[in-house]
């Protein structure tokens, strides 16, 4: 199994997640495990406006990267392969947005 | 044993054509390893080359090739084990639990062609990956063929194979569920492969050969490793079509010919009957795909005596069953084209009008070109004139510049 993150970005609207999603979220981790994944750690960030963005000795308000969509969670799986993670991946509730998979450094497992 | 060298060279250069895929694919499999693989298929190649010339072409050369290779590529990795690896090994099924899917078809070449077109590979990715790894066209040759420098083609299909590897981009057939789209990716990528070719997209030449000869023998390869598929018999028969009319595209001073100017005598019939059988078995299979509409389409054509003999209203027919199933601006226009030839040039300029104004064809030559035509054909020459210049504006082929710019000249105010 491989380790990928999954960077949920959201079109931030200044609304709370509607309870459905919030619902399906809670659903997550037991519809992952059914399909063979597993979720190994997550975080939900505050709104992008919460940020604080440093380069070098320069801090300024906001987040690092502006962007239609905002970055609002993270969240760790295990998978078998990149269509398994993309499989489990595609689970995530999402309101106007998507989601980013990216494989983890040194986390496979010698075959 | 002395073994003529031309016999030996052709033998090899044969195999390369033929084999490659299968002997990489096979080789892949074993070292999980593409750029082991392929060296160590690069190397049996050069080993073939040698040992042909002293002991004769063996019986099997795949057969033969595949072994020198597999040996070589163990070899190689049991002298790299010492290493520390960069990148994770290939994923394969024998690698993982049985809980893969075990409807997917083994053959290995099919593996590679999917991984080769995975989604998560960017379209500029996908296509030399499968030129470079099934084809086995060097990489020159298609920084050429894409008329990119060699440097940045080799690092686009370096970066390719390290997020293969990296994000665990799995080799194997995908699931039943997952593919017909799956298999639409690969489709998709033979497809522009030969119309990559069939059109290259600038310089003086309007067909460049290998490219679309590498798609034909990928459509033809997959022919035969997925038999029953409507969708991969649609698209081998609509590049036969094309491919049956490729001599009489252009004139003998390279001027592009339309399709009423084309000597229909010379197109090849024995690849437009091979369409026909597969197109014949690939509707009878039921609910045909985009490829299947389009070699349908393009079998009219070529069943045709004359342009105006054309069955216009069938055609007509099959681009709206084609717009059913691929709603796309480009099949838009198209259909415009047909609609001129059964309802008349006014009727069709109302559609083309309306695709300008949803903007998405703004680049695109062929809605001005099209627009240019009925506008012609409308005695509206001075307007004719402006659309042809504008699609001249948005091509960077000479021959199509030619093309347009005699076609300019033709009209009165040109």
């Amino acid at each position: 199994m491989a380790q990928y993150a999954v960077l949920i970005f959201e079109r931030e609207t200044g609304e709370d997640l509607p309870p459905e999603v919030l619902e399906a979220h809670g659903q997550l981790g037991d519809r992952i495990a059914e399909l063979g994944g597993r979720i190994v750690a997550g975080m939900a960030l505050e709104p992008s406006g919460t940020a604080t963005a440093i380069r070098g000795d320069l801090v300024t308000d906001g987040p690092f990267v502006e962007t239609k969509e905002a970055l609002a969670g993270v969240f760790v799986i295990e998978a078998r392969d990149l269509d398994h993670a993309l499989a489990l991946a595609k689970l995530t509730p999402i309101v106007s947005g998507g989601v980013e998979v990216r494989p983890l450094i040194g986390f496979e497992q010698p075959a | 044993m002395t073994v003529d060298a031309g016999q030996v060279e052709r033998a090899v250069a044969d195999a390369h054509r033929r084999e490659w895929a299968y002997v990489l694919a096979t080789t892949v499999r074993v070292t999980r390893d593409i750029d082991a693989a392929e060296e160590a298929v690069q190397d049996a190649y050069v080993q073939a080359l040698e040992t042909w010339s002293r002991d004769g072409v063996p019986d099997k050369p795949g057969a033969w090739l595949t072994t020198v290779a597999r040996r070589r590529a163990l070899n190689m990795l049991r002298s790299r084990q010492t290493l520390e690896r960069k990148l994770p090994l290939l994923i394969t099924p024998e690698a993982e639990d049985s809980t893969m899917p075990t409807d997917a078809i083994p053959d290995d070449r099919l593996r590679l062609v999917f991984t080769c077109c995975h989604p998560a590979l960017a379209r500029e990715a996908q296509i030399p990956l499968t030129l470079r790894l099934v084809c086995g066209v060097s990489t020159p040759d298609i920084a050429q063929a894409f008329l990119v420098p060699e440097a940045t083609m080799a690092a686009r299909i370096t970066r390719a194979k390290k997020k293969i590897a990296a994000a665990r981009i799995p080799y194997v057939v995908p699931s039943s569920a997952d593919l017909p789209a799956r298999l639409d990716t690969v489709l998709t990528v033979i497809h522009l492969l030969y119309a990559s070719g069939h059109t290259a997209y600038s310089g003086g030449e309007l067909v460049r050969d290998e490219m679309t000869e590498r798609a034909l023998d990928l459509a033809r390869m997959l022919r035969s490793l997925l038999p029953a598929d409507g969708e991969v018999a649609g698209l081998l028969a609509l590049l036969l079509v094309l491919h049956a009319r490729r001599a009489t595209r252009t004139d003998a001073n390279g001027r592009l010919l339309r399709l009423e100017e084309q000597d229909r005598s010379r197109w090849d019939r024995a690849l437009i009957a091979e369409a026909d059988r597969l197109l014949v078995w690939s509707l009878k299979a039921g609910s045909p795909g985009r490829f299947t509409i389009q070699a349908a389409i393009a079998a009219l054509h070529a069943q045709a005596r004359s342009y105006e003999e054309t069955d216009w209203p069938q055609i007509l027919r099959l681009y709206g069953a084609l717009l059913r199933v691929w709603p796309s601006p480009v099949v838009t226009l198209n259909r415009a084209v047909a609609v001129s030839m059964v309802d008349g040039p006014e009727a069709a300029l109302g559609l083309v009008a309306e695709l300008e104004a949803d903007g998405r064809l703004a680049g695109y030559r062929y809605l001005f070109a099209t627009k240019a035509d009925l506008l012609r054909r409308l005695g509206r020459d001075t307007e004719a004139v402006v659309a042809f210049r504008q699609a001249l504006a948005l091509t960077d082929n000479e021959v199509e510049q030619g093309f347009l710019t005699d076609r300019i000249r033709a009209l009165p105010d040109g």
